[in-house]
Protein backbone atom coordinates (compact mmCIF):
# COMPACT_ATOMS: atom_id res chain seq x y z
CA UNK A 1 0.00 0.00 0.00
CA UNK A 2 1.56 3.49 -0.88
CA UNK A 3 0.18 6.20 1.28
CA UNK A 4 1.04 9.70 0.33
CA UNK A 5 1.28 12.31 2.47
CA UNK A 6 0.19 15.93 1.25
CA UNK A 7 -1.09 19.32 3.00
CA UNK A 8 -1.65 21.96 0.34
CA UNK A 9 0.17 24.41 2.18
CA UNK A 10 3.83 24.45 2.57
CA UNK A 11 5.83 23.98 5.97
CA UNK A 12 2.52 21.93 7.75
CA UNK A 13 4.90 19.05 8.84
CA UNK A 14 4.70 16.62 5.32
CA UNK A 15 8.05 15.46 5.93
CA UNK A 16 8.15 15.34 9.45
CA UNK A 17 5.17 12.84 9.45
CA UNK A 18 6.79 10.95 6.72
CA UNK A 19 9.56 10.17 7.81
CA UNK A 20 8.85 9.43 11.59
CA UNK A 21 5.92 7.21 10.08
CA UNK A 22 8.03 5.15 7.71
CA UNK A 23 10.73 4.95 11.07
CA UNK A 24 7.62 3.71 13.24
CA UNK A 25 6.22 1.35 11.01
CA UNK A 26 9.50 0.44 9.02
CA UNK A 27 8.11 0.86 5.57
CA UNK A 28 10.02 2.76 2.38
CA UNK A 29 10.33 6.31 2.35
CA UNK A 30 9.47 7.82 -0.91
CA UNK A 31 10.40 11.28 -1.45
CA UNK A 32 8.42 13.13 -4.00
CA UNK A 33 8.98 16.71 -3.17
CA UNK A 34 11.79 16.72 -5.92
CA UNK A 35 11.97 20.26 -6.07
CA UNK A 36 12.85 20.74 -2.32
CA UNK A 37 13.64 17.20 -0.92
CA UNK A 38 13.76 17.40 2.75
CA UNK A 39 13.33 14.04 3.99
CA UNK A 40 16.70 12.04 3.86
CA UNK A 41 18.18 15.09 6.38
CA UNK A 42 16.47 13.28 9.20
CA UNK A 43 16.36 9.61 7.79
CA UNK A 44 20.28 9.78 6.61
CA UNK A 45 20.38 6.57 4.48
CA UNK A 46 23.73 5.06 3.67
CA UNK A 47 25.30 4.05 0.38
CA UNK A 48 22.69 6.58 -1.58
CA UNK A 49 23.05 5.10 -5.11
CA UNK A 50 22.39 7.61 -7.35
CA UNK A 51 21.29 7.66 -11.04
CA UNK A 52 20.36 10.46 -13.71
CA UNK A 53 17.03 11.26 -14.58
CA UNK A 54 16.95 12.02 -18.81
CA UNK A 55 14.48 13.85 -20.77
CA UNK A 56 14.55 13.95 -24.73
CA UNK A 57 15.02 16.70 -26.66
CA UNK A 58 15.03 17.06 -30.08
CA UNK A 59 17.93 18.30 -32.81
CA UNK A 60 18.10 19.28 -36.20
CA UNK A 61 19.71 17.99 -39.43
CA UNK A 62 20.40 21.24 -40.69
CA UNK A 63 21.27 19.34 -44.49
CA UNK A 64 17.37 18.03 -43.99
CA UNK A 65 15.24 20.73 -42.33
CA UNK A 66 13.56 22.89 -44.98
CA UNK A 67 12.71 25.61 -42.20
CA UNK A 68 8.92 24.90 -42.79
CA UNK A 69 8.36 25.72 -39.16
CA UNK A 70 5.40 22.46 -38.71
CA UNK A 71 7.45 21.72 -35.74
CA UNK A 72 7.18 24.46 -34.21
CA UNK A 73 3.65 25.09 -35.07
CA UNK A 74 2.93 21.54 -33.62
CA UNK A 75 4.88 22.06 -29.84
CA UNK A 76 2.44 22.78 -27.52
CA UNK A 77 5.03 23.97 -25.02
CA UNK A 78 6.28 26.64 -27.36
CA UNK A 79 9.72 25.02 -26.47
CA UNK A 80 10.57 25.50 -30.43
CA UNK A 81 10.55 28.72 -32.51
CA UNK A 82 11.36 29.10 -36.44
CA UNK A 83 13.56 32.31 -36.63
CA UNK A 84 13.71 31.55 -40.58
CA UNK A 85 17.49 30.71 -40.62
CA UNK A 86 17.08 28.11 -38.07
CA UNK A 87 15.00 26.17 -35.69
CA UNK A 88 15.16 27.57 -32.21
CA UNK A 89 14.89 24.87 -28.92
CA UNK A 90 14.36 26.20 -25.88
CA UNK A 91 15.47 22.71 -23.79
CA UNK A 92 13.82 24.34 -20.46
CA UNK A 93 10.30 24.21 -22.04
CA UNK A 94 10.08 21.01 -24.09
CA UNK A 95 8.47 18.02 -22.77
CA UNK A 96 10.44 15.48 -24.68
CA UNK A 97 6.82 14.37 -26.28
CA UNK A 98 8.52 13.86 -29.97
CA UNK A 99 5.12 15.69 -31.56
CA UNK A 100 7.89 17.57 -33.43
CA UNK A 101 9.06 14.57 -35.23
CA UNK A 102 5.94 13.18 -36.09
CA UNK A 103 5.27 16.61 -38.14
CA UNK A 104 8.66 16.61 -39.97
CA UNK A 105 8.36 15.89 -43.92
CA UNK A 106 11.48 15.78 -44.51
CA UNK A 107 12.73 13.66 -41.21
CA UNK A 108 15.15 16.21 -39.92
CA UNK A 109 14.30 15.90 -36.27
CA UNK A 110 16.39 13.03 -33.97
CA UNK A 111 16.73 12.40 -30.18
CA UNK A 112 18.88 12.91 -27.57
CA UNK A 113 18.73 13.21 -23.77
CA UNK A 114 19.45 15.89 -21.16
CA UNK A 115 19.47 15.18 -17.58
CA UNK A 116 17.38 17.39 -15.14
CA UNK A 117 17.54 15.68 -11.94
CA UNK A 118 19.03 12.66 -10.44
CA UNK A 119 17.21 9.58 -8.07
CA UNK A 120 19.10 8.40 -5.17
CA UNK A 121 18.49 5.14 -3.15
CA UNK A 122 19.63 4.28 0.50
CA UNK A 123 18.80 2.20 3.39
CA UNK A 124 18.65 3.90 6.84
CA UNK A 125 18.45 1.48 9.90
CA UNK A 126 16.67 -0.99 7.25
CA UNK A 127 14.09 1.98 6.00
CA UNK A 128 14.40 1.74 2.31
CA UNK A 129 14.94 5.79 1.08
CA UNK A 130 14.67 6.92 -2.25
CA UNK A 131 14.18 10.28 -3.33
CA UNK A 132 14.51 12.65 -6.50
CA UNK A 133 16.37 16.03 -6.99
CA UNK A 134 15.12 18.43 -9.29
CA UNK A 135 18.46 20.03 -10.74
CA UNK A 136 18.40 24.00 -10.24
CA UNK A 137 17.21 25.87 -13.43
CA UNK A 138 14.84 23.30 -14.28
CA UNK A 139 11.12 24.15 -14.75
CA UNK A 140 9.42 20.69 -14.78
CA UNK A 141 10.14 18.44 -12.05
CA UNK A 142 7.44 16.09 -13.50
CA UNK A 143 10.05 13.57 -15.17
CA UNK A 144 11.98 13.45 -11.97
CA UNK A 145 8.64 12.55 -10.03
CA UNK A 146 7.94 10.11 -12.72
CA UNK A 147 11.20 8.11 -12.89
CA UNK A 148 11.15 8.15 -9.20
CA UNK A 149 7.89 6.16 -9.03
CA UNK A 150 8.37 4.12 -11.93
CA UNK A 151 11.62 2.48 -10.84
CA UNK A 152 9.91 1.89 -7.09
CA UNK A 153 12.33 -1.28 -5.53
CA UNK A 154 8.97 -3.98 -4.41
CA UNK A 155 7.57 -3.38 -1.25
CA UNK A 156 4.43 -4.05 1.05
CA UNK A 157 3.84 -0.81 1.98
CA UNK A 158 5.60 2.93 1.44
CA UNK A 159 5.00 6.39 2.53
CA UNK A 160 4.93 9.02 -0.29
CA UNK A 161 6.13 12.51 0.68
CA UNK A 162 4.24 14.80 -1.78
CA UNK A 163 5.33 18.49 -3.22
CA UNK A 164 2.61 21.16 -1.92
CA UNK A 165 -0.01 22.58 -3.43
CA UNK A 166 -2.68 20.41 -5.75
CA UNK A 167 -0.95 21.30 -9.20
CA UNK A 168 1.08 18.41 -11.74
CA UNK A 169 3.82 17.58 -8.87
CA UNK A 170 0.89 16.12 -6.40
CA UNK A 171 -1.26 14.38 -9.09
CA UNK A 172 1.62 12.62 -10.90
CA UNK A 173 2.31 11.71 -7.50
CA UNK A 174 -1.49 10.75 -6.39
CA UNK A 175 -1.36 8.37 -9.69
CA UNK A 176 0.41 5.98 -7.61
CA UNK A 177 -1.90 6.35 -4.17
CA UNK A 178 -3.42 3.90 -2.00
CA UNK A 179 -4.59 6.14 0.73
CA UNK A 180 -3.33 9.44 1.49
CA UNK A 181 -2.86 11.72 4.69
CA UNK A 182 -3.38 15.41 4.80
CA UNK A 183 -1.18 17.14 6.74
CA UNK A 184 -2.72 20.66 8.01
CA UNK A 185 -2.10 23.27 11.02
CA UNK A 186 -4.73 24.78 12.93
CA UNK A 187 -4.31 28.98 10.97
CA UNK A 188 -6.65 30.36 8.78
CA UNK A 189 -3.95 29.37 5.86
CA UNK A 190 -3.62 25.96 6.63
CA UNK A 191 -7.49 25.26 6.85
CA UNK A 192 -8.03 27.14 3.45
CA UNK A 193 -5.05 24.98 1.23
CA UNK A 194 -6.02 21.92 3.26
CA UNK A 195 -9.92 22.21 1.93
CA UNK A 196 -7.84 22.32 -1.93
CA UNK A 197 -6.15 19.13 -1.33
CA UNK A 198 -9.17 17.59 0.40
CA UNK A 199 -11.43 18.19 -2.88
CA UNK A 200 -7.97 17.06 -4.91
CA UNK A 201 -8.38 13.61 -3.40
CA UNK A 202 -12.06 13.61 -3.29
CA UNK A 203 -12.52 14.10 -7.00
CA UNK A 204 -9.13 11.28 -7.11
CA UNK A 205 -11.61 8.94 -5.19
CA UNK A 206 -8.30 8.46 -2.44
CA UNK A 207 -9.26 7.38 1.34
CA UNK A 208 -7.95 9.81 3.36
CA UNK A 209 -7.52 11.43 7.09
CA UNK A 210 -6.30 14.42 8.53
CA UNK A 211 -3.50 15.42 11.17
CA UNK A 212 -3.41 18.18 12.63
CA UNK A 213 0.52 19.37 13.17
CA UNK A 214 1.15 22.43 15.82
CA UNK A 215 -1.69 21.49 17.77
CA UNK A 216 -3.11 23.97 20.47
CA UNK A 217 -5.90 25.81 21.23
CA UNK A 218 -7.39 27.33 17.79
CA UNK A 219 -7.93 23.47 16.66
CA UNK A 220 -11.79 23.98 16.34
CA UNK A 221 -11.11 25.43 13.20
CA UNK A 222 -9.72 22.63 11.43
CA UNK A 223 -12.22 19.73 13.64
CA UNK A 224 -15.24 21.69 12.94
CA UNK A 225 -14.25 20.87 8.58
CA UNK A 226 -13.57 17.31 9.52
CA UNK A 227 -16.59 17.32 11.07
CA UNK A 228 -18.57 19.11 8.51
CA UNK A 229 -17.09 17.00 5.82
CA UNK A 230 -17.34 13.56 7.83
CA UNK A 231 -12.91 13.25 7.21
CA UNK A 232 -11.77 10.94 10.23
CA UNK A 233 -9.17 12.75 12.27
CA UNK A 234 -6.04 10.53 12.57
CA UNK A 235 -4.63 12.65 15.22
CA UNK A 236 -2.43 15.51 16.73
CA UNK A 237 0.71 16.46 16.86
CA UNK A 238 0.90 19.03 19.53
CA UNK A 239 2.84 22.03 19.11
CA UNK A 240 6.27 22.31 21.25
CA UNK A 241 9.05 24.41 21.07
CA UNK A 242 11.57 21.54 21.83
CA UNK A 243 10.30 19.36 18.88
CA UNK A 244 11.05 22.36 16.66
CA UNK A 245 14.41 22.79 17.31
CA UNK A 246 14.76 19.06 17.76
CA UNK A 247 13.20 19.35 13.82
CA UNK A 248 15.45 22.32 13.22
CA UNK A 249 18.49 20.13 14.08
CA UNK A 250 17.35 17.71 11.68
CA UNK A 251 16.40 14.72 14.63
CA UNK A 252 13.28 12.54 14.25
CA UNK A 253 10.64 14.15 16.42
CA UNK A 254 8.82 11.14 16.81
CA UNK A 255 11.63 9.69 19.01
CA UNK A 256 10.91 12.19 21.88
CA UNK A 257 9.08 11.27 24.63
CA UNK A 258 6.80 14.02 24.82
CA UNK A 259 5.93 12.75 20.96
CA UNK A 260 5.62 8.93 21.19
CA UNK A 261 1.96 8.88 21.93
CA UNK A 262 0.97 11.34 19.02
CA UNK A 263 2.59 9.15 16.15
CA UNK A 264 1.34 6.02 17.83
CA UNK A 265 -2.44 6.93 18.07
CA UNK A 266 -1.92 8.66 14.20
CA UNK A 267 0.08 5.46 12.66
CA UNK A 268 -3.10 3.53 14.32
CA UNK A 269 -5.83 5.03 13.40
CA UNK A 270 -4.18 5.42 9.64
CA UNK A 271 -3.64 1.60 9.74
CA UNK A 272 -7.05 0.79 10.84
CA UNK A 273 -8.83 3.10 8.53
CA UNK A 274 -6.68 1.73 5.01
CA UNK A 275 -7.00 -1.95 6.19
CA UNK A 276 -3.09 -1.71 6.40
CA UNK A 277 -1.57 -4.89 7.70
CA UNK B 1 9.88 48.01 -8.26
CA UNK B 2 9.11 44.57 -8.69
CA UNK B 3 9.94 42.27 -5.78
CA UNK B 4 9.61 38.75 -5.46
CA UNK B 5 9.06 36.56 -1.60
CA UNK B 6 9.90 33.36 -2.04
CA UNK B 7 11.48 30.85 0.13
CA UNK B 8 12.00 27.33 -0.95
CA UNK B 9 10.99 25.44 1.94
CA UNK B 10 7.29 26.29 2.95
CA UNK B 11 6.02 27.58 5.17
CA UNK B 12 8.64 29.59 6.44
CA UNK B 13 6.15 33.14 6.19
CA UNK B 14 6.30 34.25 3.12
CA UNK B 15 2.72 35.39 3.13
CA UNK B 16 3.41 37.40 6.69
CA UNK B 17 6.02 38.77 5.14
CA UNK B 18 4.03 40.11 1.70
CA UNK B 19 1.35 41.02 3.30
CA UNK B 20 3.64 43.24 6.38
CA UNK B 21 5.67 44.47 3.69
CA UNK B 22 2.45 45.65 1.89
CA UNK B 23 1.12 46.98 5.15
CA UNK B 24 3.82 49.42 5.09
CA UNK B 25 3.95 50.54 1.61
CA UNK B 26 -0.13 51.33 0.95
CA UNK B 27 0.69 51.95 -2.23
CA UNK B 28 2.02 48.83 -3.23
CA UNK B 29 0.35 46.39 -6.34
CA UNK B 30 0.00 42.79 -4.84
CA UNK B 31 0.67 39.98 -7.00
CA UNK B 32 -0.91 36.56 -5.33
CA UNK B 33 1.45 34.07 -7.79
CA UNK B 34 0.91 30.88 -5.06
CA UNK B 35 -1.56 29.96 -7.38
CA UNK B 36 -1.40 26.59 -5.26
CA UNK B 37 -1.95 27.63 -1.95
CA UNK B 38 -3.30 31.37 -2.35
CA UNK B 39 -3.64 32.66 1.04
CA UNK B 40 -2.68 36.66 0.54
CA UNK B 41 -6.42 37.66 -0.95
CA UNK B 42 -7.67 36.27 2.54
CA UNK B 43 -6.55 39.59 3.95
CA UNK B 44 -8.54 41.68 2.33
CA UNK B 45 -12.42 42.52 1.71
CA UNK B 46 -12.36 43.86 -2.12
CA UNK B 47 -14.50 43.97 -5.24
CA UNK B 48 -12.93 41.55 -8.05
CA UNK B 49 -12.78 44.33 -11.00
CA UNK B 50 -12.33 41.68 -13.83
CA UNK B 51 -12.76 37.70 -13.78
CA UNK B 52 -11.01 36.34 -17.10
CA UNK B 53 -11.05 32.36 -18.13
CA UNK B 54 -7.93 31.33 -18.01
CA UNK B 55 -6.58 28.40 -20.19
CA UNK B 56 -2.77 26.74 -19.95
CA UNK B 57 -2.82 23.48 -20.93
CA UNK B 58 -4.98 21.30 -23.71
CA UNK B 59 -6.29 18.05 -22.73
CA UNK B 60 -6.65 14.94 -25.82
CA UNK B 61 -9.80 14.13 -26.16
CA UNK B 62 -11.37 10.78 -28.74
CA UNK B 63 -14.16 10.75 -30.82
CA UNK B 64 -15.28 7.26 -30.40
CA UNK B 65 -17.36 7.55 -33.27
CA UNK B 66 -14.50 8.07 -35.48
CA UNK B 67 -11.69 5.55 -33.12
CA UNK B 68 -11.37 2.66 -35.39
CA UNK B 69 -8.92 1.54 -32.34
CA UNK B 70 -5.66 0.95 -33.89
CA UNK B 71 -3.47 1.60 -31.49
CA UNK B 72 -1.47 4.20 -32.90
CA UNK B 73 -1.78 6.53 -30.13
CA UNK B 74 -0.91 4.38 -27.26
CA UNK B 75 2.65 4.17 -29.45
CA UNK B 76 3.03 7.64 -29.62
CA UNK B 77 2.32 8.72 -26.38
CA UNK B 78 5.29 9.44 -24.28
CA UNK B 79 4.02 9.69 -21.10
CA UNK B 80 1.84 6.53 -20.38
CA UNK B 81 -1.45 8.41 -20.64
CA UNK B 82 -3.05 6.04 -23.50
CA UNK B 83 -4.13 2.56 -22.46
CA UNK B 84 -6.04 1.01 -25.49
CA UNK B 85 -7.64 4.12 -26.87
CA UNK B 86 -9.20 5.84 -23.44
CA UNK B 87 -6.97 8.96 -22.22
CA UNK B 88 -5.94 9.49 -18.32
CA UNK B 89 -6.84 12.59 -17.88
CA UNK B 90 -4.20 12.87 -14.68
CA UNK B 91 -1.42 11.75 -17.07
CA UNK B 92 -1.89 13.55 -20.51
CA UNK B 93 0.15 16.59 -20.71
CA UNK B 94 -1.61 17.84 -23.63
CA UNK B 95 1.00 17.74 -26.01
CA UNK B 96 -0.87 16.47 -28.89
CA UNK B 97 1.19 13.77 -30.32
CA UNK B 98 -1.56 11.55 -30.39
CA UNK B 99 -3.82 13.70 -32.24
CA UNK B 100 -1.33 14.21 -35.05
CA UNK B 101 -0.48 10.41 -35.24
CA UNK B 102 -4.07 9.51 -35.65
CA UNK B 103 -4.92 8.37 -39.10
CA UNK B 104 -8.82 8.64 -38.60
CA UNK B 105 -8.38 12.75 -36.84
CA UNK B 106 -10.18 11.05 -34.11
CA UNK B 107 -8.23 12.79 -31.67
CA UNK B 108 -8.90 16.61 -30.66
CA UNK B 109 -7.25 19.24 -28.30
CA UNK B 110 -8.74 20.52 -26.19
CA UNK B 111 -8.36 23.22 -24.02
CA UNK B 112 -8.82 23.08 -20.46
CA UNK B 113 -10.31 25.40 -18.31
CA UNK B 114 -7.43 25.62 -15.34
CA UNK B 115 -7.99 29.01 -13.39
CA UNK B 116 -9.88 32.29 -13.51
CA UNK B 117 -7.22 35.18 -13.52
CA UNK B 118 -8.82 38.22 -11.05
CA UNK B 119 -7.87 41.83 -10.34
CA UNK B 120 -9.32 42.45 -6.92
CA UNK B 121 -9.61 46.02 -5.78
CA UNK B 122 -9.19 46.06 -1.92
CA UNK B 123 -9.19 48.73 0.43
CA UNK B 124 -5.36 48.72 0.17
CA UNK B 125 -4.49 48.74 -3.31
CA UNK B 126 -4.96 46.00 -6.18
CA UNK B 127 -4.20 42.59 -5.92
CA UNK B 128 -3.56 40.42 -8.74
CA UNK B 129 -4.34 36.90 -7.99
CA UNK B 130 -6.11 33.42 -9.86
CA UNK B 131 -8.60 30.90 -8.84
CA UNK B 132 -7.19 27.68 -10.02
CA UNK B 133 -9.28 24.84 -11.10
CA UNK B 134 -7.86 21.38 -8.53
CA UNK B 135 -5.61 19.18 -10.11
CA UNK B 136 -4.76 21.58 -13.28
CA UNK B 137 -1.82 22.68 -14.97
CA UNK B 138 -0.37 25.54 -16.80
CA UNK B 139 0.58 27.71 -13.32
CA UNK B 140 3.99 29.00 -14.62
CA UNK B 141 1.80 30.59 -17.95
CA UNK B 142 -0.55 31.67 -15.06
CA UNK B 143 1.79 33.17 -13.00
CA UNK B 144 3.54 35.32 -15.91
CA UNK B 145 0.26 36.79 -16.60
CA UNK B 146 -0.77 37.57 -12.90
CA UNK B 147 2.89 39.39 -13.00
CA UNK B 148 1.83 41.23 -16.10
CA UNK B 149 -1.47 42.06 -14.64
CA UNK B 150 -0.28 43.28 -11.64
CA UNK B 151 2.65 45.82 -13.92
CA UNK B 152 -0.47 46.52 -16.07
CA UNK B 153 -2.03 48.55 -13.05
CA UNK B 154 0.98 49.39 -11.47
CA UNK B 155 2.05 53.15 -11.91
CA UNK B 156 6.00 55.18 -12.12
CA UNK B 157 7.59 54.19 -9.13
CA UNK B 158 5.15 52.25 -7.52
CA UNK B 159 6.16 48.62 -6.08
CA UNK B 160 4.56 45.17 -7.07
CA UNK B 161 4.99 43.03 -3.96
CA UNK B 162 4.12 39.33 -5.45
CA UNK B 163 4.38 36.32 -3.10
CA UNK B 164 5.60 33.32 -4.36
CA UNK B 165 5.62 29.65 -4.04
CA UNK B 166 7.72 27.07 -2.33
CA UNK B 167 10.05 25.47 -4.41
CA UNK B 168 12.57 26.17 -6.81
CA UNK B 169 10.67 24.71 -10.13
CA UNK B 170 8.31 26.26 -12.84
CA UNK B 171 5.85 28.66 -10.47
CA UNK B 172 8.77 29.86 -8.56
CA UNK B 173 11.16 30.51 -12.01
CA UNK B 174 8.04 32.02 -13.32
CA UNK B 175 7.63 34.49 -10.40
CA UNK B 176 11.16 35.44 -10.36
CA UNK B 177 12.46 36.31 -13.78
CA UNK B 178 13.19 39.58 -14.67
CA UNK B 179 11.63 40.65 -11.11
CA UNK B 180 14.45 43.38 -9.82
CA UNK B 181 14.51 41.81 -6.71
CA UNK B 182 14.16 38.37 -4.72
CA UNK B 183 13.64 38.86 -1.04
CA UNK B 184 14.04 35.06 0.07
CA UNK B 185 12.14 34.11 3.30
CA UNK B 186 14.23 31.19 4.97
CA UNK B 187 14.05 29.71 8.84
CA UNK B 188 17.30 27.96 10.86
CA UNK B 189 16.19 24.46 10.62
CA UNK B 190 18.40 22.32 8.30
CA UNK B 191 15.94 21.76 5.64
CA UNK B 192 15.20 25.69 5.65
CA UNK B 193 18.55 25.69 4.94
CA UNK B 194 18.69 23.39 2.55
CA UNK B 195 16.12 24.67 0.30
CA UNK B 196 17.74 28.25 0.97
CA UNK B 197 21.05 26.84 -0.73
CA UNK B 198 18.85 25.90 -4.11
CA UNK B 199 17.19 28.92 -4.07
CA UNK B 200 20.05 31.08 -4.23
CA UNK B 201 21.53 28.89 -6.46
CA UNK B 202 18.33 29.76 -8.98
CA UNK B 203 18.06 33.62 -7.81
CA UNK B 204 22.77 33.16 -9.58
CA UNK B 205 21.21 31.00 -12.40
CA UNK B 206 18.98 33.68 -13.71
CA UNK B 207 21.24 36.38 -12.63
CA UNK B 208 18.59 38.11 -10.06
CA UNK B 209 19.69 40.28 -6.62
CA UNK B 210 18.86 38.55 -3.75
CA UNK B 211 18.50 39.53 -0.27
CA UNK B 212 17.18 37.33 3.01
CA UNK B 213 14.94 37.38 5.55
CA UNK B 214 15.57 34.93 8.37
CA UNK B 215 12.18 34.06 10.18
CA UNK B 216 12.16 32.66 13.36
CA UNK B 217 16.23 33.37 13.56
CA UNK B 218 16.10 32.13 17.40
CA UNK B 219 14.95 29.07 17.06
CA UNK B 220 18.38 28.06 16.36
CA UNK B 221 21.10 30.06 16.26
CA UNK B 222 24.05 27.90 15.06
CA UNK B 223 21.65 27.13 11.61
CA UNK B 224 20.96 30.95 11.40
CA UNK B 225 24.74 31.59 11.96
CA UNK B 226 25.48 28.85 9.04
CA UNK B 227 22.29 30.77 6.91
CA UNK B 228 24.48 34.33 7.97
CA UNK B 229 27.67 33.21 6.57
CA UNK B 230 26.70 31.26 3.36
CA UNK B 231 24.63 34.33 2.38
CA UNK B 232 27.99 36.32 2.84
CA UNK B 233 30.07 33.96 0.95
CA UNK B 234 27.23 34.47 -2.39
CA UNK B 235 26.84 38.22 -1.32
CA UNK B 236 23.04 38.03 -0.44
CA UNK B 237 22.64 41.00 2.21
CA UNK B 238 20.56 39.32 5.37
CA UNK B 239 17.96 42.55 5.43
CA UNK B 240 15.81 41.08 8.62
CA UNK B 241 15.64 38.98 11.30
CA UNK B 242 12.43 38.14 13.11
CA UNK B 243 12.27 36.43 16.22
CA UNK B 244 9.94 33.47 17.01
CA UNK B 245 6.89 35.24 18.35
CA UNK B 246 3.37 33.31 19.10
CA UNK B 247 1.84 36.54 17.72
CA UNK B 248 2.33 35.65 13.98
CA UNK B 249 -0.20 32.51 14.04
CA UNK B 250 -2.80 34.82 16.25
CA UNK B 251 -2.23 37.59 13.30
CA UNK B 252 -2.54 34.85 10.74
CA UNK B 253 -5.94 33.75 12.40
CA UNK B 254 -7.38 37.51 12.78
CA UNK B 255 -6.18 38.13 9.51
CA UNK B 256 -4.14 41.23 10.51
CA UNK B 257 -1.17 41.75 8.76
CA UNK B 258 1.33 41.34 12.29
CA UNK B 259 2.70 45.13 11.83
CA UNK B 260 -1.18 45.54 13.09
CA UNK B 261 0.27 44.28 16.41
CA UNK B 262 2.64 47.45 16.97
CA UNK B 263 4.50 46.37 20.10
CA UNK B 264 5.15 42.61 19.21
CA UNK B 265 8.57 41.55 18.80
CA UNK B 266 7.69 40.45 15.29
CA UNK B 267 6.08 43.66 13.99
CA UNK B 268 9.12 45.60 15.15
CA UNK B 269 11.85 43.04 13.58
CA UNK B 270 9.35 43.95 10.10
CA UNK B 271 9.59 47.52 10.28
CA UNK B 272 13.34 47.15 10.68
CA UNK B 273 13.12 44.51 7.39
CA UNK B 274 11.12 47.72 5.62
CA UNK B 275 14.05 49.93 6.38
CA UNK B 276 16.84 48.06 5.31
CA UNK B 277 15.08 46.51 2.69
CA UNK B 278 14.03 50.57 1.33
CA UNK B 279 17.65 51.28 1.76
CA UNK B 280 18.42 48.57 -0.64
CA UNK B 281 16.22 49.15 -3.14
CA UNK B 282 17.52 52.42 -3.82
CA UNK B 283 21.10 51.57 -4.40
CA UNK B 284 20.08 49.01 -6.97
CA UNK B 285 17.69 51.66 -8.59
CA UNK B 286 20.45 54.28 -8.34
CA UNK B 287 22.89 51.47 -9.81
CA UNK B 288 20.44 51.00 -12.40
CA UNK B 289 19.98 54.86 -12.75
CA UNK B 290 23.79 55.07 -13.30
CA UNK B 291 23.75 52.19 -15.79
CA UNK B 292 21.07 53.94 -17.90
CA UNK B 293 23.35 57.29 -17.93
CA UNK B 294 26.45 55.87 -19.21
CA UNK B 295 24.03 54.46 -22.07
Amino acid sequence: MNVCILSGKGGTGKTTVSVNLAALLKTDYIDCDVEEPNGFLFLKPEKVEKEDVPVDFPVFDKGKCILCGNCANACEFHALANTKKSILLFPELCHGCHACGLVCAPKAISYRQRVVGVIERGEAKGIRCARGVLNVGEHMAVPVIRRLLDTLTPAKHRILDCSPGTSCNVTTTLKHADAAVVITEPTVFGLHDMGLAVELLQKRKIPFGVVINKSGETDRLIEEFCEANSIPLFGRIPFSRNAAQAYSRGELIGELPEMKDAFDRIALNMKEAFAWN
Amino acid sequence: MELTIISGKGGTGKTTVAVALADLNQNAVKADCDVDAPNLYLYYKGEDLEREPFSGSKQAVVDEQLCIGCGVCESVCRFDAITGHTIDPFSCEGCGACAIACPQKAISMVEQHDADVIMTKTDAGMLSRAEMAVGSEGSGKLITLLRKNARATSGVGQWIIADGSPGVGCAVISSVTAADLILIVTEPTLSGLEDFKRVIELSEHFGIPAAVCVNKFDLNTDVTEQIYSYSAEHSVPVVGEIPFDATVPRSINELKPITHYENSAAAKAVRLLWQKLNTLIDSIESEKGRGKGAD
